[in-house]
C-alpha cells in the first residue's frame, strides 16, 4: 500500500478536516450510545423471580442482593445493586433460571455520594 | 554508585519501558551493560489465593483479569481445566468462537506491541498507524463481547456470546482492511533501513540460549524454535484449524518484530478459516457446580507465548489450588542475558521486546535476608506491627479498622 506522495497526503488531510469527530458528545442527559452487547444497568423483573438466590451466589463481587420487603405470604421482592461493586459481567443474568434479570445499554450511573451508588433495580 | 569506572543506573520502578512497575539495576562500563539485575514483584495481587476462596463461576472473572491483554487466553485455559476435570465436551461452535476471539486477541496484542516497540525506538508514525488499526480489532471485540478488553466470552462449558451472520460480515470487512495494513507493516519490516539497523543485533537470545532459559512465544520463535502450543498440543478448534508456525533466525529484537508481524497475517487467515467453517449448534453445555476431585494442567498459546494453568479440585465448588504461569514469567529468565553486552540506549526496547506483563508474572515473593528469616502467621504479623509502632511511641491498638 502506497501511503506516501503529496497528493495522497493532501487528500487525507482534507478528508480528516471534514470528518466527524471520533469522540461522542456527552450532554449529561441520557445514556450515550454504546455497543450492541454492552452490559450496562441490570434490569429486574420481580414477577418471575422465585428468590432462589443463584444470582447472589454467583456474583463475583457480591454486588447484587434480592430481598423480600413484604411478608412470607405476600412477597414483595426487590433487587438491590451496589454499582460501586458491580463489574457488569452479567453472570447474574446468565445464572438466572427464570430470566428475571437482563441487561440494558444504560451506563449513566455517576453519583456524587457513595451511598447513592446502591440502587434499587 | 560507582566503583572503578563502572556506574550502576537504576531504571524504574516507575514504568521503565511499558506502563507497569519493574526495577532494573544496570551496571555500565562506558555505554555497555556489564551487569543487569532484574527486579519484579511490585504488582503482587494475591490472585491465586483469592481463587481458593471463591467458587469456580466467580473465579472466571478473577482469572480473566490476570492480564488485560491476554484475558481470553487465561479464561480459556481455566475453563478448559474445569471442563477436563468435569469430563465435559463443549460444543464445536463454542470451540470455534473461542478460537476466533483468541486470534482477534492475538491481533490486538501484536498491534499494541508493535506500536509500543516503535514508540520506544522513536518511530511514532508507526505507533499511530498500529494503534489506529488496533481500534478496528477492539471494535469487533466490543461488538462481540460488550467490552474492549475482558470480553467475558468464556463460560464454564462453552461461550456466552454468539457470532451471528451480521457479525461474520463485520469481521470479514474489518479483516480485509487489516490485511492491507499488515502487508504495509511487512513491507516496512523488510525494507525500512532505519528500523532494520535500529533493531538488528539488539537483545540477542540465540537458539541455544532460548532453550537454556526456557523462552516461549515470539521470543523463542524468533530464535528459530518452532514451538507453538496450537501445533504441538492442539486444543479446542485448533485440532482442525491449519496453523503455520512462524519462525525467524535473527534471534534479536528485529526477529521478534518480524515474527509478530507475520503472526498477525497468520491470525487473519485462522479467523477467516473459522468463519468459513463455523459449525452450527448450541453455545454451551451444563457443567455441574461441584467439580470431581482431581488435578490437571492446561497449556494454551496466549499472544505472548505458552500459558500454563494448573487446577486441583477437592470435589467441592471451590478449587483447592489454582496456579497460573503467564508467558512473561518464562521470558524473564533470559532477560539478564539479553541486556548484558548491549548498550544502555537499547535497554528499553530489549525489555519491551519480550512484551512483558509485570502484573501477570507476580505470584509470590520470597525474601531472602541471608542471616535470619522469620516466618509469621497473620496474628503474629499484626502483633509485630503493633510492637514496631509501640517502640516508636505510637499506640495503634485503640485504632478501629
Amino acid at each position: 500500500m502506497n501511503k506516501t506522495g503529496p497528493g495522497k497526503i493532501a487528500l487525507t488531510a482534507l478528508k480528516t478536516l471534514f470528518k466527524k469527530p471520533a469522540t461522542t458528545e456527552y450532554t449529561g442527559k441520557g445514556s450515550p450510545e454504546v455497543e450492541k452487547h454492552y452490559r450496562g444497568r441490570i434490569l429486574y423483573d420481580p414477577t418471575t423471580c422465585v428468590a432462589c438466590g443463584l444470582c447472589m451466589r454467583d456474583c463475583p463481587t457480591g454486588a447484587i442482593q434480592i430481598i423480600n420487603e413484604g411478608t412470607k405470604e405476600d412477597k414483595k421482592l426487590v433487587a438491590i445493586l451496589n454499582v460501586g461493586k458491580c463489574i457488569f459481567c452479567c453472570q447474574c443474568v446468565d445464572s438466572c433460571n427464570k430470566n428475571s434479570l437482563s441487561y440494558s445499554q444504560d451506563i449513566d450511573f455517576a453519583m456524587t455520594k457513595k451511598e447513592d451508588l446502591i440502587i434499587k433495580l | 554508585m560507582h566503583s572503578d569506572n563502572r556506574i550502576t543506573i537504576p531504571i524504574g520502578p516507575q514504568h521503565p519501558s511499558l506502563d507497569e512497575p519493574g526495577r532494573f539495576d544496570i551496571t555500565l562500563e562506558g555505554e555497555k551493560v556489564v551487569n543487569a539485575v532484574i527486579g519484579v514483584g511490585y504488582n503482587h495481587r494475591g490472585l491465586e489465593k483469592t481463587c481458593e476462596s471463591k467458587t469456580y463461576v466467580q473465579n472466571l472473572y478473577i482469572i480473566e483479569r490476570v492480564c488485560g491483554i491476554c484475558s481470553h487466553a487465561h479464561g480459556t485455559a481455566f475453563c478448559m481445566a474445569i471442563e477436563q476435570l468435569a469430563g465435559v465436551t463443549i460444543p464445536k461452535r463454542a470451540e470455534y468462537i473461542r478460537a476466533v476471539v483468541a486470534e482477534l486477541e492475538r491481533l490486538h496484542s501484536h498491534l499494541l506491541w508493535l506500536g509500543v516497540a516503535c514508540h520506544e525506538i522513536g518511530f511514532d508514525t508507526m505507533f499511530m498507524y498500529t494503534w489506529r488499526n488496533r481500534e478496528k480489532v477492539l471494535d469487533i471485540l466490543a461488538d462481540l463481547g460488550g467490552n474492549r478488553v475482558n470480553y467475558g466470552v468464556n463460560t464454564i462449558g462453552g461461550v456466552r456470546r454468539d457470532i451471528d451472520a451480521d457479525m461474520v460480515e463485520t469481521i470479514r470487512k474489518a479483516l480485509d482492511a487489516l490485511e492491507e495494513e499488515t502487508k504495509h507493516y511487512v513491507e516496512i519490516a523488510y525494507t525500512e533501513t532505519t528500523l532494520i539497523s535500529r533493531l538488528k543485533g539488539v537483545g540477542v537470545l540465540s537458539h541455544e540460549d532460548a532453550i537454556r532459559y526456557g523462552a516461549v512465544g515470539p521470543v523463542a520463535r524468533a530464535a528459530g524454535i518452532a514451538h507453538d502450543v496450537r501445533v504441538d498440543e492442539p486444543y479446542g478448534a485448533y485440532k482442525e484449524i491449519p496453523v503455520k508456525v512462524i519462525t525467524d533466525t535473527h534471534a534479536d529484537v528485529y526477529g521478534r518484530t518480524v515474527v509478530r508481524i507475520l503472526e498477525m497475517q497468520e491470525s487473519i487467515n485462522i479467523i477467516r478459516f473459522c468463519l468459513d467453517n463455523l459449525p452450527d449448534g448450541p453455545l454451551s453445555v451444563r457443567v455441574p457446580r461441584r467439580i470431581p476431585a482431581g488435578e490437571t494442567i492446561i497449556r494454551v498459546e496466549a499472544p505472548r507465548g505458552e500459558n500454563i494453568h494448573y487446577l486441583r479440585s477437592n470435589g467441592s465448588d471451590i478449587p483447592d489450588r489454582v496456579r497460573v504461569r503467564a508467558p512473561t514469567e518464562a521470558n524473564w529468565h533470559g532477560m539478564k542475558h539479553m541486556l548484558e553486552g548491549g548498550y544502555l540506549a537499547d535497554v528499553p526496547i530489549t525489555i519491551a521486546a519480550i512484551d512483558p506483563c509485570y502484573s501477570c508474572t507476580d505470584r509470590a515473593i520470597v525474601v531472602k535476608s541471608g542471616a535470619k528469616t522469620d516466618c509469621y502467621d497473620w496474628r503474629g504479623l499484626r502483633q509485630y506491627g503493633i510492637d514496631w509502632y509501640k517502640k516508636r511511641g505510637i499506640d495503634v491498638t485503640a485504632l478501629k479498622v
